[in-house]
């Protein structure tokens, strides 16, 4: 598989700030790729190295097989960016803005451009500064997958949206896969993570802590079980894995690691289940622990 | 909200409401006072020293009675140089002061009042940050309140410094010149205040008021040439037509003040009304829509699309001042010729020729110096596309750096020959000779104003933190260019400004090695400054 954006060690410091301290990141072609991680991690810095608008101090980074600092130009035609504070020239309207940036690029497709305008709803004649927050990213995304590129970088593209259009952000993002575009999606909105990415990567600090697609990283933590049994309950605490284990009476609660759930099923059989509900954990419950973690280290 | 909030606080009605439209009013003072601690004192220092040096150059220029009264004479039938500077009331130092930098130190006033407005108001709704401000314990007055009263003390302060540094020259005069000038300055503030009210923008509020300010101007010039003792009506239709007809140091009018005050006012009473009936954020001025389609599709056109307005404005404003000052070379000549000291200041910005020469040079250099000012605001626009955010998107595009800021820098470094080339257009047109000649003379201070230029561009590539410096050069720049030939000052300094090695044109020797050597280091700072912008981060926010 060829790599649309591969990172290995990259450092960048504003001041005394470490912003990036040795980040690491590959995003396969064609995937959509989920960029996770707290304020002040690190995502946005990233993605300026990425756009060569900020000078890596050391590291690597190549963007289509590019340099994104020395070949900018090059590497630009073919990318989308749409960023997660959209400032619009007051006196341009949204069509001129939307015309001007996809000219920028690799140029504009005009059935997809009213296309989208219709789904999104955007005005295009309104001027820039009567935009609310919401349609200036609008006006930026319909740009950005209107645009004739093979890479689309979204840093936060749905702060703004209502949930209609963070639905049809959606669909745009998957009709992008599904043309074989790439897509690199940092959001905090860890449902439409879940929902649209094939894999993703968390950092913290400036740095990777996980990447992988989400099967791997629910595997990696701990499912919660909850059952109703015909009999008490054996031998569960002695079992390997398992956390926060709650018996009462009948009713058993527990968390496990998630490649020990074999045992503690086994185990719940023995007994006789009545009933089972078992929870894999969302990508909230992972991200939290990261965060917590780093709350932890504190 | 409001209601239910009304009505839960039954002790305190609605109309208790006066005083609690104010809430925060003190607060937002202190602040806006705070973040205007560089810009307000630097306005009101450069506007007092301007009025508080003119006594000792006037003492070196008109220092015997046989020179004033050859002043008082020529003023009394020259109505052009009336027009420029306004008729003279009496032959005191202190009434010749105010004489020649009355109307313009009222004049810098009213800038520094209406920019000191527009930054507190429509500014800060535009950029929407008056809405955190208008949610917390804040008054629906306070803000327009705390913007006036900035401008209040600023004048306030100009005043004082005034009033105390003339009062050598009389008191009263010195306290009428004083209040006089900050009276405009006052006008001009509630003026801003209320096309603060009606325009969404806050460029086109500045510019709008700024409009005002050049109306009034003309008034007065129109007013003055027609009449030589400030009678005329078109005088007493301009602030600063009221200004001169305080006469300061000439038998005070103090019956003229309350016309300040009453313009003060009414003008705030209309900016209040105003206010109180919009919404925050809105404006009167609806803004019409845009073309759902754009033809721009590279950074260049963007760049020149960003400014045209701007060029178009600078290029009317040239164009106009060169027919004015075209139009009163003959006079003024004539009046310098009756005066050694003046043939001699005018000698030293305007060179050793015929007097008619050397205030058409001067007039021509007068021109560059203020294209500075065009040519570093062209130039930091580039700072504010990429202070705002609005730069990233475009470079994400297939966009070098350099190609993106030679957009802008080519409608800066075009624009400025573009303005003095109607400069000259208009000198020549109204001085009516020597078309060629006077065009050449504006021409030639090219090279200068690029070398400003290049230093904005320095500035800004290899230190972009304070790229704003760009202004205090340009500053110092006008200051040496206006008030060093005056003062007599040291050859060194003169030669620190790209403009004291200039040709003086026409009736001096055109000299290329001198414009090609600052042509070069346009160049040159210009390449400094970009290699600075392309080895450096571009920073957001």
């Amino acid at each position: 598989m060829t790599k649309a954006i591969t990172v290995s060690g990259l450092h960048k410091s504003f001041g005394r700030t470490h912003a990036l301290d040795g980040l690491d990141l590959e995003v396969a072609s064609g995937e959509v790729h989920g960029f996770l991680g707290p304020n002040g991690s690190g995502k946005s810095t990233t993605i300026r190295v990425l756009l060569g608008l900020l000078r890596a101090d050391s590291g690597a980074a190549q963007v289509l097989g590019r340099d994104p600092w020395a070949d900018a130009v090059e590497v630009h035609r073919r990318i989308a960016y749409v960023p997660g504070d959209v400032t619009l020239w007051r006196n341009l309207s949204g069509g001129e803005v939307i015309d001007l940036y996809g000219r920028l690029r690799g140029g504009l497709d005009t059935r997809r451009r009213a296309d989208l305008i219709e789904r999104f709803e955007l005005d295009p004649t309104k001027k820039g500064r009567t935009y609310s927050k919401g349609n200036r990213q609008k006006v930026a995304l319909v740009a950005a997958f209107a645009s004739d590129v093979d890479l689309l970088i979204l840093d936060e593209p749905t702060s703004g949206l209502d949930p209609l259009m963070e639905e049809v952000f959606q669909r745009c993002v998957e009709e992008e896969r599904d043309r074989g575009r790439t897509v690199l999606l940092s959001s905090h909105i860890l449902s439409e993570v879940e929902e649209l990415c094939d894999r993703v990567s968390i950092i913290r600090k400036g740095r990777t802590v996980e990447s992988g697609s989400l099967a791997d990283l629910r595997h990696l933590t701990r499912t919660s079980v909850t059952a109703e049994l015909a009999g008490p309950p054996n031998g569960l605490s002695g079992l390997p894995g398992v956390h926060d284990l709650d018996v009462q009476g009948r009713r058993v609660r527990l968390q496990v690691d998630t490649d020990r759930l074999d045992a503690v099923l086994r185990s719940l059989g023995e007994a006789g289940v009545r009933s089972l509900t078992s929870t894999p954990p969302t990508l909230e419950e992972l991200f939290l622990r990261h965060y917590q973690e780093e709350a932890g280290v504190r | 909200m409001t209601t239910a909030a009304v009505r839960a606080r039954p002790v305190r009605p609605v109309r208790s409401g006066g005083s609690r439209q104010l809430a925060g009013t003190g607060t937002l003072l202190r602040f806006a006072l705070r973040r205007d601690r560089v810009m307000i004192p630097l306005w009101v220092a450069v506007n007092a020293l301007m009025v508080l040096s003119m006594p000792n150059t006037l003492k070196g220029l008109y220092g015997t009675a046989s020179e004033r009264a050859g002043l008082l004479r020529q003023m009394e039938t020259n109505s052009s140089l009336r027009a420029m500077v306004g008729p003279v009331f009496d032959d005191s130092l202190g009434a010749l002061t105010a004489w020649r930098v009355g109307v313009y130190a009222g004049a810098l006033a009213a800038v520094m009042g209406l920019l000191v407005v527009v930054r507190h108001t429509r500014d800060e709704e535009e950029s929407g940050r008056q809405e955190l401000v208008a949610s917390g314990m804040v008054g629906r007055r306070a803000s327009l309140t705390a913007a006036l009263l900035a401008a209040a003390v600023a004048n306030a302060v100009l005043a004082v410094l005034v009033a105390a540094g003339l009062a050598g020259q009389g008191a009263a005069g010195a306290a009428a010149l004083g209040l006089g000038i900050a009276g405009a300055g006052m006008v001009f503030a509630t003026m801003a205040a209320i096309v603060a009210q009606l325009t969404e923008s806050a460029r086109l509020a500045r510019g709008l008021t700024a409009a005002v300010l050049g109306v009034a101007f003309v008034l007065r010039a129109a007013g003055d040439s027609a009449t030589d003792d400030g009678s005329s009506v078109l005088t007493w239709l301009s602030p600063l037509g009221w200004l001169e007809n305080l006469r300061p140091f000439a038998g005070e009018r103090w019956w003229v003040l309350p016309l300040f005050a009453g313009a003060v006012v009414v003008q705030g009473a209309v900016a209040y009304g105003l206010a109180g009936r919009r919404d925050v954020g809105m404006s009167f001025l609806p803004t019409r829509p845009g073309p759902a389609a754009g033809r721009l599709g590279t950074a260049g056109a963007l760049a020149r699309r960003l400014q045209r307005g701007s060029v178009l404005g600078w290029s009317i404003g040239f164009l106009l001042a060169g027919v004015v000052y075209g139009g009163m070379t003959e006079g003024a000549a004539d009046l310098v010729a009756e005066n050694d000291s003046a043939r001699e200041i005018f000698r030293r910005m305007g060179g050793q020729a015929g007097l008619t020469d050397a205030f058409l040079a001067s007039m021509a250099g007068m021109l560059g110096l203020v294209a500075t000012l065009y040519v570093v605001a062209s130039v930091l626009r580039l700072h504010g596309e990429e202070t705002s955010g609005r730069a990233e998107p475009v470079l994400a595009g297939a966009v070098g750096r350099l190609r993106w800021a030679a957009g802008h820098l080519a409608v800066a470094f075009g624009g400025a020959v573009l303005v003095m080339l109607l400069a000259g257009l208009g000198l020549a047109a109204g001085y009516g000779h020597r078309a060629g000649a006077v065009l050449g003379a504006c021409l030639v201070q090219v090279p200068a104003v690029w070398v400003v230029g290049g230093v904005a561009v320095l500035l800004y590539g290899v230190v972009p933190r304070a790229a704003m410096a760009a202004w205090g050069v340009a500053g110092a720049v006008l200051l040496i260019g206006w008030v060093g030939p005056a003062l007599d000052v040291p050859r060194a300094v003169l030669d620190l400004s790209p403009f004291g090695h200039l040709p003086k044109l026409p009736g001096g020797e055109m000299a290329w090695g001198p414009v090609l050597v600052l042509t070069g280091l346009a160049v040159a700072l210009v390449a400094a400054g970009l290699a600075g912008l392309r080895r450096r981060d571009m920073s957001a926010s």
